[in-house]
């Protein structure tokens, strides 16, 4: 059938229905395979209802929302991060170093979110300039990190006992009843969520990841796109690791151990694309929340912490498969 | 040439989406045959080799080898089936030897355990032999564009094909070594080999084919004993009308005014010495043979890639850019010869294609997007170029080639350039978007902005432009206007030195 409208005669309007649009994007099954297992955790734990367990479980995501809005960009540019749980871990040890050493903490995590900035235009300078790719430079980084945390801390956790409460409260602190935690969490969200869909400076990573060659036809500094990417990802990093540490009271050199694979998981599970051109904020959170929602709903039922990798594992793949053949049959 | 048929297609047909390729499609192919295949892009031609070659399946239709009914359900089984494919676009492994590339199909289809690497280096240069001096050892990729060619060809070869099917295999090649081609292929059609080849050139279809047979639209039109008819008999059955009405108008009177000023414009290794104007109004054409330096000269003078000196004038004013954002700023921009590799965003909304070129036009002044404005803007110049969608929000893997094309050319003229350079502007279009498309040109350049056209295809070069420059080895080797813009004029300007060259 010849369902080609010729624009002479057509405005530009869509002609989609909104309802039908709305069925269609993958943001809307997200909320419902998790609108279902809440239902269901709901009638299977009497605890999983409770405002403390909704409050843990939000802080869970919450910080690793971060993560997710860094790496989802990466993704749709092109690229890719193995570093951010490593990287993560070595802002809270560093702001934690250094704050043992007598320097004022909100000084010691700019410093430290400073240094994840720079880590972030080092993998962007090999990959760019250099010619290298992503996967392995964050890989390299991944492991030079991680061992610098355990050079900074002697393998040990730093207690940070004598952090100030102002400090923690970015962390512990609430604002009526909702965690500190979850309004930067939200804001985030929104703020990039946004840029994403409305600026031209996020436009154009969309049009790098989609093809970098006509991207680079178009005028556009693709290798700017890519710095800035890797940049972005990693300071995102340096934030949450500050923020990890104002809720623990302690720097963990041994945080955020394959951290990366349920963060890339959580991105691709909301639709980003490893051939990059694609992804969103939105559905990426939902991902993140979905991973989250799934590992507690575990933990609550009593799963053994053996089978709880196994699960999320397939639960991945399902989910990716599952689009793969959606994605397949819209096309 | 005896008479049995070893290929017969009956009522074939091959539909994407909405787009009929091929209809009802009757084709025979006799043994030892050459059997030329002649149509404008678009017209089914290479739907229907990939069909024959198991690329690609057909919706309905029969297809019968040797009197047995087969389906052919991919290029593995063609090649088992005896049917050798040499694609106009090469496909080696550039990082190894001739003969490996060689071998690489032979080892894909041989049914023992153990490779014989004796028997199949003997094969090798068995097939050289009679192909060139290519030394086996060499790495593919030190070889020229018309050298890989012939590995290709050598490729199918080895494999003990009886239907050889080329793809124009020519459009790389120079005069002697496409005589040297003609010369292996009438002596495969006498061992019995029956070659179907691919090619719009109607001075070799006529010197060294048996029979023609034309596609258009997806139809089968004619086949013919190429004895019995004329060339402008093929052209006409290609095109469907009369030649003349194919093409617009051509520029009334030149103009003095120069648009672009190019001089002596180098660069390291690709192009040297380029010298050449464009005149208000006037339609360039650019021709040469595929790596002599057509496209890579257009790209140097937009600073796209290339290492660049000398200097370039546009509308009097000398340019000084140091990358291809300047060239933009200054209304200077490149269509991609390659629309799916660099031209358009396949999987993003054609709105957003459309504005890739200048963002800041549909945002606001802090950078938002505006999505009305976008829109607007993608319809306006979707509507001026006739561009035939479903919503502007559908993704540009969802057109047609032609209507892809079109959204590439809403991308240029998005910017209200100044002078457009465009490589193989029609490539892989079908016939009806291509003469808008050179009715678009036309226009364009009546309205004072600058046109030069790049193309393999020179009956479009001599149809759409005022004036063609001709490129050979990274220097103009001429130019042609009026009554001299005749294919062979040009051909022999592109190739003149090989042929030299070879008499020395």
């Amino acid at each position: 059938m010849d369902n080609t409208v010729n624009l002479a005669h057509a405005g530009a309007t869509d002609g989609t229905p909104f309802l039908k649009r709305l069925l269609r994007m993958r943001e809307t099954g997200l909320i419902v395979i998790i609108l279902m297992l809440f239902l269901i955790m709901s009638l299977a734990s009497p605890y999983f209802l409770t405002w403390a367990n909704m409050r843990a479980m939000s802080m869970a995501f919450a910080v690793d929302g971060l993560l997710v809005i860094g790496m989802t960009i990466l993704l749709i540019s092109g690229g890719i991060d193995l570093s951010v749980g490593s990287v993560t871990a070595l802002a809270m040890v560093i702001a934690g170093w250094l704050f043992l050493s007598g320097i004022d903490p909100w000084v010691a995590s700019a410093m430290a979110i400073a240094l994840c900035t720079g880590i972030g235009a080092f993998m962007g300078f090999f990959v760019t300039k250099v010619g290298l790719h992503h996967f392995i430079v964050s890989l390299a980084i991944m492991v030079i990190a991680r061992g610098a945390c355990l050079l900074f801390t002697g393998g040990r956790p730093l207690g940070l006992y004598t952090l100030p409460p102002e400090f923690k409260f970015i962390g512990q602190g609430t604002i009526g009843p909702i965690p500190i935690v979850i309004v930067i969490f939200v804001v985030f969200v929104i703020a990039f969520d946004f840029m994403l869909r409305r600026t031209t400076m996020f436009r154009k990573v969309f049009y790098t990841g989609s093809n970098e060659k006509a991207a680079a036809y178009s005028g556009i500094r693709t290798k700017k796109v890519f710095f800035l990417t890797t940049t972005l990802c990693s300071t995102l990093c340096g934030i949450a690791g500050i923020i990890y540490m104002a809720r623990f009271g302690s720097a963990q050199p041994t945080f955020g151990l394959g951290l990366e694979l349920t963060i890339i998981a959580a991105a691709v599970i909301g639709g980003a694309s490893l051939n990059g051109g694609s992804g969103s904020i939105l559905g990426a959170i939902l991902g993140v929340i979905l991973l989250s929602l799934v590992s507690s709903s575990l933990a609550l039922l009593d799963v053994s912490v053996y089978w709880q990798d196994i699960i999320r594992g397939s639960i991945l793949l399902a989910a990716v498969t599952i689009d793969h053949y959606l994605n397949k049959r819209r096309g | 040439m005896q008479d049995d048929v070893i290929l017969r297609i009956s009522n074939l047909s091959r539909s994407f989406g909405p787009v009929k390729a091929l209809r009802g499609i009757d084709f025979e192919l006799r043994k030892g045959e050459i059997h030329a295949i002649a149509g404008e892009n678009g017209a089914g031609k290479s739907t229907l080799m990939n069909v024959i070659d198991g690329i690609l399946q057909p919706d309905s239709g029969e297809i019968v080898l040797d009197g047995k009914p087969v389906k052919i359900s991919s290029p593995t089984m063609a090649q088992k089936l005896g049917i050798g494919f040499v694609h106009q676009e090469i496909a080696l492994c550039p990082d190894v030897s001739v003969a490996e590339n060689i071998f690489m199909a032979k080892t894909n289809v041989s049914r023992s355990w153990l490779m014989d690497y004796k028997k199949l280096e003997r094969e090798a240069v068995d097939v050289f032999r009679q192909l060139s001096d290519i030394d086996p050892s060499v790495l593919v990729k030190n070889l020229s564009i018309s050298n890989q060619q012939l590995v290709e060809i050598a490729k199918a070869l080895t494999l003990d094909c009886r239907i050889l099917i080329l793809d124009e295999p020519t459009a790389a090649l120079t005069e002697t070594e496409a005589q040297t081609l003609f010369g292996i292929m009438r002596k495969l059609a006498d061992q019995g080999i029956s070659i179907i080849y691919i090619s719009h050139r109607m001075v070799e279809i006529f010197d060294n084919c048996d029979r023609v047979s034309v596609f258009r639209d997806g139809q089968h039109i004619v086949t013919n004993n190429v004895a019995d008819i004329l060339p402008s008999d093929v052209v006409n059955a290609m095109v469907g009308r009369v030649i003349d009405n194919l093409y617009p108008e051509k520029q009334e009177a030149p103009s003095d005014e120069v648009t672009l000023d190019v001089r002596n414009l180098t660069e390291a290794t690709r192009f040297r010495d380029v010298n050449f104007t464009l005149k208000k109004g006037e339609i360039l054409g650019i021709a040469g043979l595929i790596g002599a330096g057509r496209s890579e000269i257009v790209k140097g003078i937009c600073q796209l890639e290339g290492d660049v000196t000398g200097q370039v004038w546009l509308n009097g004013e000398e340019l000084k850019l140091r990358n291809y954002q300047d060239s933009i700023a200054k209304g200077m921009v490149y269509l991609s010869e390659d629309r799916k590799g660099d031209g358009v965003f396949l999987d993003l909304p054609i709105a957003a294609n459309v504005s890739a070129l200048k963002l800041e036009q549909v945002a606001n002044g802090i950078g938002l997007i505006q999505s009305g404005t976008e829109e607007a803007q993608a319809e306006a110049l979707g509507r001026k170029l006739n561009l035939k969608c479903g919503s502007l929000n559908d993704p540009v893997s969802s057109l047609s080639g032609g209507n892809q094309q079109k959204v590439a050319l809403a991308k240029m003229l998005s910017v209200n350039p100044r002078l457009i350079f465009l490589d193989e502007p029609t490539r892989g279009v079908d016939v009806g978007a291509k003469s808008e498309i050179h009715r678009i040109l036309r226009e364009l350049a009546n309205d004072g902005v600058g046109i030069v056209v790049i193309s393999s295809e020179l009956p479009e070069l001599i149809g759409v432009c005022d004036r063609v420059l001709v490129v050979r080895e990274g220097r103009i080797s001429g130019q042609v206007t009026g009554d001299e813009m005749t294919e062979e004029n040009i051909m022999h300007l592109a190739s003149v030195m090989d042929a030299q060259a070879s008499v020395a």
